[in-house]
């Protein structure tokens, strides 16, 4: 069963969004980790570059599948998650704990589009 | 029918044990309007006896020239081993090595082909191979945008093979490449002033050079990769692979992408096909590689094996966001390549380049004691290719057909000229026949 | 003789000093040496190609093919992909020095019977399909896709309808469907199927609409199921001004029984690897057609082959055609071994290859629902897809022990089977595609049956031996994970 945590935003596409003040962590959720098997490449954006809610970002490569990671709100990449570089395994270890990327929210009005825990729970079943 | 093992008892039994009362009731969900109501118009079936005969007649209807025609096509030598080693049915009858515990034969050839290309390129790897030199370039154009992200504008040398130019122009045109080629210089060169020009735009994703061009001359790409990287550009080098041997690699000149066709390497020339086409690059690309692409790893008892790997860039995962099409690529002519560098080596690739490009000299030499004779490009360097200015009063054309009546292909007209001929010699040729092809041209053109 | 891996490179073969190869004296040596080449044009890198003897080739790839399967070796139930008997004949006369030393470039006059024989075979195919005329210059399956792609856009840019940058492809076509459209420029948009598995029309009506471009199909679809509506599907697909795009790589069984164009498809593609009994040389090179029906010929790649009144042929290109998508006209040694096979079969033989092909495919299935989950029942074509074991046999899937379709398939391996193709079409988490073709025995597929039999009562009885497997192959089980994350390319 796959874990899901209070508090943060949900997408349909399994992606999370953690808020913390004006930043966003994004990364994906344990479902989709449990989906994918084991991650052997995540391919992300640079620095700087502009991310927009619903549109991709980057990809989550597993030996035989493939996902791309679709962007939960629009903003500027503060921060990319280098630790996924040398080992993407860290998302199958704790997905939510390896975010992907952070980004300064542009738009803080996409996360009323999001879903919480209880709503997205209901989508994984 | 001997492909066919069922007997009429068999199909009995098939039928029963189906449920169906006959062949034809397989069919029953098939809207009877759509079905053949006659026999198709088709030669009557042929015995294997007349199957050789029928093929063998139309085979003798072709005319075998003494090849002196290059044009990305080359007439080298293949050795005995390699016809004998691609016949083995255990690689020719298999699929695309999904099945990695009984397909290390197959994994082991690509991985040692690639190893090979990515020692004659000078790159890090190479693929598993792309249908030929043309739309290995394609590949190659469409890999630069999509490395690029928001660029979409690829320069192309005019040096380069037409046929390649236009297999490139249709992928740019229908996958929405700017692709903008570059006219040669009045030396035959590639125009890297105007490349350099073009690179200003700060736009471009990928700039295509050749090696050695379609008039045969060594290019000298010097300060190229330089201009393509200030400006955040990928260079691709486009070769034919047998000269890598003997000059400056892809790699020792900064390209990012190496690709052409590999027929060059003892490939007969089979009126156009099957070829291979090769495609290597640096590390940082390898997830926006098209085509197959085979890996070391090891097995559940820790030996070392192969298999297919980076499966994630490919169409049967990625669907429309794949790298590529590409599945079916030239997967037996990657045995042939690795063969045929396995037999020659360095050594021998040095000498069926040395031979060759001495015996074009010496033709070369010899058309141009003939006063209607004389290179085109007097100035530029060149291995076993050279394009010669003709000045005769026998219209070039002419010329070139009463050679093939009397057995030679004596290279190729330039595309769109009429008096430039681009001639090709191979370690094949012997120095009779050099002699004799001048004889000919001599008394023809009365010159 | 025993199964024992070779493993070795012919890198670990080489020593300095040995040599594979002879060639005559250099008749010029002296007068031009590779010195002449100008210095910085020079290579001045090693090529680290190997050094070996000509005993030691011919071993050391004898002893690689020993650890190859290929359809000589066995049955090789490869769904999709028509893994059929490739004659020996169509080898022989593919061999001919007559076709081999022929130059690409030299003048249509001296390649005269090289130029019959491609006539020749497009015609056929043209009959074969019920289309108009055929190029035979893509060379393989997912390049004819790209090319019958670009003739569809090439179609409607001449009448300067540019809106039409939409192709609807079913969810269970095959990857190089939206794969080749997206090479082309073309949006995908996907259509569901129906609970019998063939296309829904109620979702397919309303994608319909000036921005369509075409449909791509396969039919019968790659569960196996002939889409029995696909007249409708077509009249509405033309009603919105979209084509019918064929995909070809299951023609097998429909071969002399019924024809793509007769069925409303524009354009086609066929591959020569699978229907018409080419080797499939573990990747390539394969051979990949395309036909279109009357009025599109225009469009179709340059060069062309032509048949004059005079009965000669030449090779001629036309300024409406979508441009150049090979370098010369093909694979054409493939192509001559599809033209013996096709005089060989004959207009007597043709339709035996459909129907052969469709009793196996339904014959093996009957013997084996009881074993395996088969979502769609009914007659199938030339392949069928089972969901996996059934769960009494394999177990409950949330069950660590749970027997899956990868277990099955490696255990196959070791009875000496070729796997089926699994995990594909995506439409079930357990598919295992199976096709059998027309020149495998009841014999054969007996012996396929018991042992899938076998292999469930296994799954049943000891699952371990299954998520172990395969025991008796050269290697075990490679490390996918390992491939991708120490990545190793070259030796």
């Amino acid at each position: 069963m796959a874990k899901i945590i209070e508090g943060l935003y949900y997408s349909e596409s399994h992606e999370f969004v953690k808020v913390e003040g004006e930043y966003g962590y994004i990364g994906i959720t344990d479902f989709a980790q449990e989906q994918l098997g084991n991650v052997v490449y995540v391919d992300v954006p640079e620095v700087g570059d502009e991310v927009t809610a619903g549109e991709t970002f980057g990809a989550v490569e597993s030996v035989k599948a493939a996902s791309d990671l679709i962007s939960p709100v629009s903003g500027i990449v503060e921060e990319v998650n280098g630790a996924l570089e040398d080992e993407p395994e860290l998302i199958n270890k704790d997905a939510f704990a390896n975010w992907i990327i952070k980004v300064k929210l542009t738009q803080p009005e996409d996360l009323d589009a999001l879903m919480d825990a209880a709503a997205y729970e209901a989508t994984c079943n | 029918m001997k492909y066919f093992p069922h007997t009429p008892d068999d199909i009995a039994q098939m039928l029963q044990r189906i449920g169906a009362g006959s062949l034809d009731e397989l069919f029953a969900e098939i809207p009877d309007e759509l079905k053949l109501k006659r026999e198709l118009d088709l030669p009557k079936a042929q015995s294997e006896l007349e199957v050789r005969r029928t093929v063998k007649a139309l085979a003798d209807k072709n005319c075998v020239l003494t090849c002196f025609a290059g044009a990305g096509v080359y007439d080298h030598y293949t050795p005995s081993v390699i016809p004998y080693i691609t016949s083995r049915s255990e690689f020719s009858t298999s699929y695309t090595p999904y099945q990695a515990e009984i397909s290390q034969g197959t994994l082991q050839y690509i991985f040692e082909y690639q190893t090979m290309m990515a020692r004659l390129t000078g790159m890090d790897l190479s693929n598993a191979s792309m249908y030929d030199g043309a739309t290995a370039t394609a590949e190659a154009m469409m890999m630069c945008v999509a490395a690029a992200k928001k660029r979409n504008r690829v320069l192309i040398s005019g040096t380069m093979l037409p046929t390649t130019l236009a297999v490139v122009k249709t992928y740019a045109r229908f996958h929405g490449v700017d692709l903008v080629e570059v006219a040669p210089t009045a030396d035959g060169t590639t125009d890297k002033a105007q490349l350099s020009v073009l690179l200003e735009g700060g736009d471009v994703a990928g700039v295509i050079v050749p090696l050695t061009n379609y008039f045969g001359i060594i290019e000298d790409l010097s300060g190229l990769a330089e201009a393509c990287h200030a400006q955040k550009a990928l260079l691709v080098v486009n070769s034919i692979a047998s000269v890598l041997g003997v000059l400056k690699s892809p790699s020792e000149w900064g390209a990012d992408i190496a690709c052409g066709d590999a027929q060059s390497l003892g490939i007969p020339m089979s009126y156009g096909g099957p070829y291979i086409g090769y495609l290597c690059t640096k590390d940082a690309l390898v997830r926006k590689m098209p085509g197959r692409l085979v890996g070391q790893t090891t097995d559940a008892k820790g030996q070392r094996c192969f298999v297919l790997t980076m499966q994630a860039r490919e169409q049967h995962i990625r669907r429309e966001k794949a790298t590529s099409n590409i599945c079916t690529a030239q997967g037996m002519m990657c045995l042939y390549v690795a063969a045929y560098l396995s037999l020659m080596g360095a050594k021998g690739l040095n000498a069926v380049n040395e031979t060759s490009a001495a015996g074009a000299h010496a033709l070369c030499d010899a058309l141009c004691q003939l006063p209607c004779f004389s290179l085109a490009f007097p100035t530029q360097p060149f291995l076993n290719e050279f394009t010669l200015k003709y000045t005769g009063a026998l219209p070039l054309a002419e010329l070139h057909d009463r050679l093939a009546e009397v057995g030679f292909l004596a290279g190729v007209i330039a595309q769109g000229s009429d008096d430039l001929l681009i001639l090709a010699v191979t370690e094949q040729r012997t120095a009779e026949e050099v002699d004799a092809l001048v004889k000919a041209v001599k008394s023809l053109t009365q010159c | 003789m025993n199964n024992t891996y070779y493993g070795h490179l012919v890198f670990e073969l080489s020593k300095p000093g040995r040599t594979g190869y002879s060639l005559p004296e250099n008749p010029w040596a002296g007068a031009w040496t590779l010195n002449e080449i100008p210095e910085p044009l020079r290579r001045t890198t090693p090529t680290d190609l190997p050094e070996v003897d000509e005993p030691t080739v011919a071993r050391h790839y004898t002893n690689m093919s020993n650890n190859n399967f290929g359809v000589d070796t066995g049955f090789y139930p490869l769904g999709s992909c028509t893994m059929k008997y490739n004659p020996k004949v169509d080898e022989e006369v593919a061999a001919l020095p007559g076709f081999t030393a022929l130059h690409p470039e030299q003048g249509a006059k001296y390649a005269q019977g090289a130029l019959a024989l491609y006539y020749e075979v497009q015609k056929m195919l043209a009959e074969l399909t019920g289309l108009s005329e055929f190029t035979l210059n893509p060379y393989a399956g997912a390049h004819g896709e790209l090319t019958g792609l670009m003739v569809i856009r090439a179609y409607h840019l001449a009448k300067g309808d540019t809106a039409r940058v939409k192709i609807i492809v079913p969810d269970s076509a095959h990857g190089t469907n939206p794969a080749s459209a997206a090479v082309c420029g073309l949006q995908i948009v996907q259509v569901k199927s129906a609970a019998d598995g063939t296309v829904d029309i109620e979702d397919l009506k309303p994608l319909l609409g000036p921005d369509i471009a075409g449909m791509m199909m396969t039919n019968p679809n790659t569960l196996g199921i002939f889409e029995h509506n696909i007249p409708e599907i077509a009249r509405l697909v033309h009603e919105c001004g979209g084509l019918m795009y064929y995909d070809g790589a299951n023609f097998n069984p429909i071969l002399g029984v019924c024809r793509p164009g007769d069925m409303g498809f524009d354009v086609m593609h066929i591959n020569l690897h699978k229907t018409f009994a080419t080797p499939h040389g573990g990747g390539g090179p394969g051979s990949g057609p395309v036909g279109v029906r009357k009025g599109l010929e225009p469009f179709l790649p340059n060069p062309h082959v032509v048949k004059g009144e005079d009965g000669t042929f030449s090779i001629e290109t036309s300024p409406d055609a979508l441009g150049r998508v090979s370098s010369h006209l093909g694979n054409y040694g493939i192509i001559i071994r599809a033209y013996a096979y096709l005089l060989t079969l004959g207009r007597e033989y043709v339709s035996g290859v459909g129907k052969l092909s469709v009793l196996n495919a339904n014959y093996i299935k009957a013997c084996l629902k009881d074993y395996y989950a088969l979502p769609i029942d009914g007659l199938c074509k030339h392949e069928f897809v089972f969901d996996g074991l059934r769960e009494e046999y394999g177990g409950a899937h949330s069950s660590p022990l749970h027997v899956t379709t990868l277990d099955v398939a490696k255990r196959l391996l070791d009875f000496g089977f070729h796997a089926p193709t699994i995990y594909f079409p995506l439409l079930f988490h357990e598919a295992m595609m199976i096709e059998p073709t027309e020149t495998e025995s009841k014999d054969t597929l007996d012996r396929f049956i018991e042992t899938m039999k076998t292999i469930a009562e296994e799954a049943k009885a000891d699952p371990t031996l299954l998520k172990t497997a395969p025991h008796h192959t050269p290697i075990g089980r490679p490390d996918d994970v390992k491939a991708v994350k120490d990545a190793k390319f070259v030796f």
